[in-house]
């Protein structure tokens, strides 16, 4: 008698709320191996195993869109019920935080963070946005970013930063001027201020690992 | 620490790849899927991809080669070329771009710049200011797609679009595409030092000093056209992109 083997393959879903750059994460989840799909209504971020939160743009347009599509109390329910692995990037990444200085509306609390403004590039002669390629610190193991790529480098843009509350959270750190979070993590949550989906390989391998630690979450 | 970023410029025209001089006479340099698919290999820091003729034709952009280009980048991707509304901007973000680089529209629109940033962000916008010279060596504002000099201020200009929401500014030199001879740096110095978003140097780079010398005037990142498509003094082509460790070494300013 032959034994039936059923491979469970998940399917990670890119959520499309207006603020970013779907189809590049799609096609990233895709290199890395993963089916992948954009979802966009609460019932889908219920019914979704696993997902990743992008985001370009103003925080407040960003929770405001979250907010409007009623996406922001499914999140919740699927996070705080459910164990959803989800991937934030960027302005992703920010919604997870309480707050951030750029708005009024609460972010979705799940880190105890906040964004705040570079300083002004009058004082400091540092441009803002923060463009381009910097390196990580890996400041404590974690299942997505390893610190044994010593040449690992990834895209950033964004205009605020986020600082931790509890240093527990904080995996990756970056330097502008001075340094900030560039990942956190904890339980099933993971926030990349980078923008994997846009950093050649080192993206791809990261997304890689996102893709087997949502094989392994139960 | 943040590396300067070095950024082939890709011209195109009726659907190829072509190099100009000081914005004239292009030559045919291949397919252009085939050379962004070279670059993503290389890994190139970003790209930044022009259509010449979109404005002038009045076509507009021609979105199904934009989703073919955008299906190769797995680095940032910047689109210009004939864009003058928020919802051709909006078609090209989905797509998988992620900044628009605008410059006709803008000069008659600088809402456009506010509309577009307001919904996507600034980073997302770049605005590209054309400069070319008079006979006095003095720079003026440069309309590529009416071929002729404007009387508006460059600088004004460039300070205008930031206020009106433009995240990057695109430097680009008319008289020295193509030249290979170097940048302008007194200009590039000129405007880093009056606004306080990025400035992407195009026009004048032939080698890695070259890029340094942008770096050094100010300019967060050197842009390159015949740099990375020709080789040699018969400008035979070639896709080339410097090896990371040699840009990490040139460009590193700090020292």
């Amino acid at each position: 008698m032959k034994t039936k083997v059923t491979l469970i393959v998940k399917i990670i879903s890119v959520l499309d709320y207006g603020c970013g750059n779907i189809r590049s994460v799609i096609r990233m989840l895709e290199k890395a191996g993963a089916s992948a799909n954009r979802v966009s209504t609460p019932e889908e971020v219920r019914e979704a195993q696993a997902l990743v939160l992008p985001g370009v743009g103003a925080f407040d347009h960003g929770m405001g869109a979250l907010m409007e599509r009623g996406l922001d109390r499914a999140l919740n329910d699927a996070v705080n019920n459910h164990a959803m692995p989800v991937l934030g990037i960027c302005l992703g990444m920010q919604l997870m935080c309480r707050g951030s200085e750029e708005g009024r509306l609460p972010g979705l609390g799940w880190f105890d963070a906040q964004a705040t403004r570079f300083p002004d590039p009058g004082l400091t002669r540092l441009p803002v946005p923060h463009m381009g390629w910097n390196t990580l610190r890996i400041t404590k193991q974690n299942a997505l970013l390893s610190a044994d790529e010593s040449d690992q480098r990834f895209y950033f843009v964004h205009s605020y930063r986020i600082q931790c509350n509890d240093p527990g959270d904080v995996v990756a750190t970056c330097e502008y001027g001075d340094d900030f979070v560039a990942a956190f993590s904890k339980a099933n949550l993971f926030g990349a201020q980078f923008h994997p989906e846009k950093s050649h390989r080192f993206g791809l391998t990261m997304m890689r690992r996102f893709v087997e630690w949502v094989h392994a979450a139960a | 620490m943040l590396r300067h970023r070095v950024i082939p410029a890709l011209l195109l025209r009726q659907g190829g790849l072509v190099k100009t001089r000081r914005f004239k006479d292009p030559v045919y340099v291949g397919d252009p899927t085939n050379a962004i698919r070279i670059f993503n290999e290389k890994e190139v820091d970003e790209l930044m991809v022009l259509d010449i003729e979109a404005t002038r034709s009045g076509k507009g952009p021609d979105f199904s080669t934009i989703e073919l280009f955008a299906g190769e980048c797995f680095m940032p991707l910047a689109y210009g070329g004939g864009i003058r509304t928020l919802d051709q901007a909006a078609r090209i973000f989905d797509l998988g771009v992620e900044k628009v680089c605008l410059q006709t529209a803008v000069l008659s629109d600088y809402d456009l710049v506010t509309r577009i940033a307001s919904r996507y962000g600034s980073q997302s916008v770049i605005v590209s200011i054309d400069i070319q010279r008079d006979w006095r060596k003095r720079p003026h504002l440069y309309s590529s797609s009416a071929g002729k000099r404007l009387s508006l201020d460059w600088l004004g200009h460039a300070q205008r679009v930031i206020e009106a929401g433009a995240g990057e500014i695109l430097l680009n030199d008319a008289d020295r595409d193509g030249m290979r001879a170097g940048y302008d740096t007194d200009l590039v110095r000129h405007l880093a030092q009056s606004v306080s978003v990025p400035v992407i140097a195009l026009g004048g780079a032939g080698s890695l000093d070259h890029l340094r010398e942008a770096v050094l005037a100010g300019a967060s990142a050197a842009a390159a056209g015949s740099m990375f498509v020709f080789h040699g003094p018969h400008r035979a082509v070639l896709i080339t992109y410097p090896r990371y460790q040699d840009l990490e070494r040139i460009l590193d300013v700090s020292a």
